[in-house]
């Protein structure tokens, strides 16, 4: 049992594991370069890739395994903050971050802007109201929160269901996303890749709980920000645009205003299912302020009412570490935030600014349609071309892609060798993965402490609950996988959907459970209740078409509806009704400081 | 703990907790001035140019996130002086 009995080694040597593991990770990167000059295909590449990665998460997820409950539930609570940073940083940013983000600014323009600040942002709220309390609360779960600070199992049961639906909504867009990675890199049916990815996700996960997908979720961080930032970088010093693009590529911006006056934004004269064409601009926010916060705010919220995030902060050793990792977090998080951007702006500008090789825009039709690139994702269906004025020049309107393949076609574009493109599948992967371990995670934890254990037989000893932890993690990821295959919604709309559900449920009984010492458990039961019914009433009455959205609040806002009522039911009906108990509130009190002991007792 | 040691406690709590509280407030109104405020009000901010970028859209991108990441260590710092002071800290 390498990493149990050896624990406090494994801890005190993280940084040169690590340092190590980056260094051989470069090196396969180096050594695969190689190969490809050497004349190895694109495909075995991609397979190396993945291969190699998903081989050392196994090799980290088995060492992980444990048979300790505190092990298991928060990873022994040793994770130094700047690990947990990382850790969380993996656990957050999703395929939909790592593939679809970039894509978003490319063709949603200033709106799409909300999901950049909303994601970031949120980490504000956590930070400032809730990861340092619920730390020190020492809870396992968020709704052991819930279930021990309003006291009764209704109101854990309520904070159960909640995050099911929330954190279900979100998985199966990851699994979903693994399968297409794994399907289109390793060159099998779609429905096979969801399985394949879905036993890389049990590896991480299974064996050591908390504890295993942490040290995975480390190694994947390292993974992913590598994956964004070498094409980016690259790309940048190709194509002149300066060694790191962020801070100057100001004047792209203005210059993509200026042709996409030029070209004019219209819609294709025939539509193309499955793919859309360049509509909105770059940089036009007048009149759509209230479009952008709206989003903004449901991520921001529901970011800090997720409950994967929200228990990465239980496993640090300290309420102060706790915090710091929340720092580390959001630092990790920004480096792929302020890149996102800085992609979207240059592929644009590589595809629509003629002075420049790679453009498309403008260019006779025939000598597109037959780049290799556009041929490459023709194919595959995530990209077309169509000369529907019939003048032999492409138009911006006749130019059709799927916004998710901007990040992949990238490299392509822009001539990278394929070991980039490589590289960028197997950050994906990563960023799926460990979205995907973190939710299921997050949802069997659920379920098998705060439903299996407080509630259903209390009485379970230490292996029973962990055999039923894993029992549950088995069947939901398996459930997960199910739906995932049959591909009911795009990554993108299901990933905003979990925000909102959480935002709806769960924010205003979180937050006001530390800060509002008169919140009682009727109170926190009417606002989980109010906010998750009328916010999923809205989301299926405005989704389905049967009514118009209020004030511009579409399906994947409802957050705004949700969370308003959330917090008028629980404050009403916490003040119609009898205020909590003075064990309760001397709890609460006790939870604002971070000197003494956790709340809950360590294997409660 | 004495009885004296617990009363001394309780008062040291109630002003740490009152500190937690205002920097916890300073710390919202800026978040909702760099997450709120400011990206609802791009279209005039654009007229201004900063980094050669039209500044509204700089700060969605960049600006505003900037603002969270700095945010949350200057809290954090603050923070533990707080604990530190009152001998609250873990």
């Amino acid at each position: 049992m390498a990493i149990q009995t050896t624990g406090a080694r494994f801890v005190d040597n993280l940084g040169k594991v690590y340092a190590l593991y980056t260094l051989g990770f470069l090196a396969f990167f180096a050594f695969m370069a190689v190969l490809e000059q050497m004349g190895l295909g694109a495909q075995a590449i991609g397979i190396g890739f993945l291969l190699f990665t998903i081989a050392i998460y196994a090799i980290i997820g088995y060492l992980s395994r444990t048979a300790e409950v505190d092990a298991y539930y928060v990873a022994g609570r040793e994770v130094p903050a700047l690990y947990n940073g990382m850790a969380t940083a993996a656990d957050w940013m999703s395929g939909a971050s790592f593939v679809a983000l970039a894509g978003g600014v490319y063709f949603g323009g200033y709106p799409y802007l909300g999901f950049i600040v909303g994601w970031t942002g949120g980490y504000v709220l956590v930070n400032s109201l809730l990861a340092p309390y619920l730390r020190k609360f020492g809870c396992y779960t968020v709704p052991d929160f819930i279930g021990t600070r309003y006291g009764g199992n209704t109101a854990r049961l309520c904070a159960v269901v909640v995050l099911v639906v929330a954190s279900f909504t979100y998985v199966t867009a990851q699994i979903n996303a693994t399968g297409t990675i794994a399907a289109q890199t390793l060159g099998v049916p779609f429905s096979v890749g969801v399985w394949l990815g879905l036993l890389g996700i049990f590896i991480c996960s299974m064996l050591g709980g908390m504890r295993g997908v942490t040290w995975t979720q480390v190694a994947q961080y390292i993974v992913l920000i590598i994956a964004y930032l070498i094409p980016i970088i690259w790309m940048s010093n190709v194509q002149d645009f300066g060694i790191i693009p962020h801070f100057s590529y100001g004047s792209a911006v203005q210059r993509i205003a200026e042709l996409e006056a030029e070209y004019g934004l219209q819609p294709a004269a025939e539509a193309i299912a499955g793919v859309s064409v360049l509509t909105t601009p770059q940089n036009a926010p007048a009149g759509r302020g209230w479009e952008m916060i709206s989003l903004a705010i449901c991520m921001m919220a529901g970011t800090a009412s997720l409950p994967h995030i929200l228990m990465r902060y239980f496993t640090t050793p300290s309420v102060r570490s706790a915090r710091r990792s929340v720092g580390w977090s959001l630092t990790f998080i920004f480096l792929l935030y302020f890149s996102a951007p800085a992609l979207a702006t240059l592929t644009k500008l590589q595809l629509l600014d003629p002075n420049l090789a790679t453009s498309i825009i403008g260019r006779s039709f025939e000598e597109v349609a037959n780049l290799e690139w556009i041929q490459h994702w023709s194919s595959v269906g995530m990209l077309a071309v169509a000369d529907q004025n019939g003048d032999g020049i492409l138009q911006l309107n006749e130019f059709f892609m799927r916004p998710d393949i901007v990040v992949l076609a990238t490299p392509e574009i822009a001539g990278l060798p394929y070991v980039i493109s490589g590289l960028v599948a197997a950050g994906g992967l990563a960023a799926a993965m460990s979205t995907a371990d973190g939710l299921l995670l997050a949802i069997a934890n659920a379920l098998s402490h705060d439903l299996y254990y407080k509630i259903i037989d209390p009485k379970a000893d230490t292996s029973r609950r962990l055999i039923v932890a894993r029992i549950i993690l088995v069947f939901i990821g398996a459930a997960a996988a199910i739906i995932a295959s049959l591909q009911l919604t795009g990554i993108l709309g299901a990933v905003a959907w979990a925000f909102d559900f959480a935002c709806s449920g769960l924010f205003f009984p979180l937050v006001l459970g530390v800060w509002w010492k008169r919140a009682n458990a009727a109170g926190a039961i009417a606002g989980m209740v109010g906010g998750f019914v009328v916010g999923s009433w809205y989301l299926y009455m405005v989704y389905n078409g049967l009514m118009d959205p209020w004030f511009g609040i579409d399906h994947i806002r409802f957050g705004i509806i949700g969370m308003p009522v959330s917090l008028v039911c629980m404050v009403v009906v916490s003040l119609l009704t009898p205020e909590p108990s003075k064990e309760i509130q001397d709890m609460v009190d006790e939870v604002r400081i971070p000197s003494g002991g956790t709340i809950l007792a360590s294997g409660h | 703990m004495s009885s004296t040691e617990a009363g001394a406690t309780a008062e040291a709590r109630e002003r740490h907790w009152t500190k937690t509280s205002r920097l916890n407030t300073i710390v919202m109104i800026l978040w909702v001035l760099f997450a709120i405020v400011i990206p609802f009000f791009a279209a005039p901010l654009n007229s201004f140019t900063f980094l050669g970028f039209p500044f509204g859209y700089y700060m969605c991108v960049q600006g505003s996130l900037i603002a969270f990441v700095a945010l949350i260590w200057i809290q954090n710092w603050r923070q533990d002086q707080i604990d530190d002071e009152y001998g609250l800290g873990d």
